[in-house]
């Protein structure tokens, strides 16, 4: 059953043409990462998926809903798709614990008690049990990113779509927020779509790698291929010998 | 001016209850209407962004005056009865209104845009994310400002004193033309406005130093 199906998508920035002509499957349970130059279109494409930016044609199915259709409510989605973002955006006048609880609560209705626990229970998996009466603003990058993770798996989405979620950390922080990752990736069948330059990362855990540039689609490989055979466009060649060689 | 105190205790009392009624109502309905017209104006359909500023625009830009002898002179001929209290407290809401408007929509604007979209993309509705995530934070950036606006809608209340609104600038003239003691009575009046506005004040600031 596929997740995400865009079919011939098209979206503007006033004139300027951001995404073109995107088909993409992502079928449930898959792990897709998503990579390409600054610029390419790779945040714009994935923030059409939760609505939070809007498509001018084509059409965009995700969970069943579509996204092109003006009377469907965005918020069904976001219900069951989760997002990371580059700068976390935690709430900063929320604890690190209502963090976590506050959607659960007002969105789904979850039970006082039952929330606590199941928020407690994240903050264990993501390592920051000992955090959670703090403010975001006394936390580390990394431990932010990592609150971040656990406030999207307390909606237990379906899909959790991350936009470079470590490209803003100190390198020693990098791998802690990886590893949560990876055993999202691991452990359960949530679908994930990860824009990230980390190429072990993508490696390890990804089930297939796309590459954009100037708004399109141009590699839809499948990992093995991407990195032990190689890309088929020079474009994306070129673009992993530039990544790798810093 | 102690005989002044003493013999017109009665009618400075009820004027400073009057503006202390005055402020009171105008202060939260002014805070509850700038707000809506904040969220007019920062909406993302434009019919409903330029009614937000038309609002805005006209009342910040008319005299407090001339809105409150409009809602005193205007409304009684083609609506209904109103007391020059009531009159004046309506004019004194929404010009407050349009100012408290204009606060609130900068401290909405310096929340910063990942806040919103953080909540959004956590399954909020927009309306949500406004109520918890950010008009908290605005309202903490913009305590001082809002002291300011309250402390001018106090002083502001004095216009109930030019549409008989019973208020205590209207009591101090009274007793100015009654006993010719103008000097003394004024000065009596400004103490009494002290009263409500420097413990106002005074909150305004330890709210301030609360919450940062
Ligand atoms: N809000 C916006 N208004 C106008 N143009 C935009 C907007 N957001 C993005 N763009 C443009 O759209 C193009 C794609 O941007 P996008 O952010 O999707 O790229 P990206 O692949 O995520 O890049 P990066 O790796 O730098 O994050 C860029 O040329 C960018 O300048
Ligand atoms: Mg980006």
């Amino acid at each position: 059953m596929s997740m995400i199906e865009f079919h011939n998508v098209q979206k503007y920035y006033g004139k300027f043409h951001a995404l073109k002509d995107i088909n993409l499957t992502i079928d449930a349970g898959e792990t897709v990462v998503l990579i390409g130059p600054s610029g390419s279109g790779k945040s714009s494409l994935i923030r059409t998926i939760n609505g939070l930016d809007p498509i001018r044609d084509g059409q965009l199915i995700v969970n069943g809903f579509d996204l092109a259709d003006k009377k469907t409510n965005v918020n069904l989605i976001r219900k069951d798709v989760g997002m990371v973002f580059q700068h976390f955006n935690l709430y900063n006048n929320k604890t690190v614990l209502e963090n976590i609880m506050l959607a659960p609560r007002i969105v789904l209705k979850r039970p006082e008690e039952e929330n606590r626990e199941l928020a407690m229970q994240l903050l264990k998996k993501v390592g920051l049990e000992n955090q959670a009466e703090k403010m975001p603003a006394q936390l580390s990058g990394g431990q932010k990113q990592r609150i971040a993770i656990a406030r999207s798996l307390a909606m237990k989405p379906k899909c959790l779509l991350f936009d470079e979620p470590t490209s803003a950390l100190d390198p020693e922080m990098i791998d802690d927020v990886l590893d949560v990752m990876k055993d999202i990736a691991e452990n359960s069948n949530m679908t994930m779509l990860v824009v990230t330059h980390e190429m072990g990362f993508a490696r390890a855990v990804a089930d297939r790698v796309i590459f954009m540039a100037d708004g399109r689609i141009l590699e839809d490989d499948s990992t093995a291929k991407f990195f032990d055979d190689q890309p088929s466009t020079q474009r994306a060649r070129d673009f992993m010998s530039k990544i790798s060689g810093h | 001016m102690l005989e002044i105190i003493s013999s017109q205790w009665p009618s400075l009392l009820s004027g400073l209850w009057n503006t202390i009624l005055c402020s009171v109502i105008a202060l939260i309905g002014s805070l509850i209407i700038g707000t809506f017209f904040a969220l007019l104006e920062i909406s993302k359909y434009k019919v409903i962004r330029i009614i937000g500023s038309v609002y805005v625009e006209v009342f910040r830009n008319i005299p407090l005056l001339v809105i409150a002898m409009a809602f005193f002179l205007i409304v009684p001929m083609y609506f209904t009865k109103i007391s020059g209290f009531t009159a004046g407290t309506i004019g004194l809401t929404l010009y407050t209104s349009a100012f408290i408007a204009e606060t609130v929509r900068a401290g909405i604007n310096s929340v910063e845009a990942g806040q919103l979209e953080g909540a959004l993309a956590n399954g909020l509705t927009t309306g949500q994310a406004m109520r918890y995530i950010i008009l908290p934070q605005a309202f903490k950036v913009i305590i001082p400002p809002l002291g300011n606006q309250f402390i001018n809608l106090v002083k502001n209340s004095s216009v109930l004193a030019f549409v008989a609104g019973f208020d205590l600038m209207y009591e101090g003239n009274m007793i100015a033309n009654d006993t010719l003691q103008t000097i003394p009575t004024y000065f009596i009046v400004g103490i009494m406005y002290l009263i409500i506005t420097l413990p106002l004040s005074y909150y305004m600031r330890h709210l301030e130093k609360k919450l940062a």
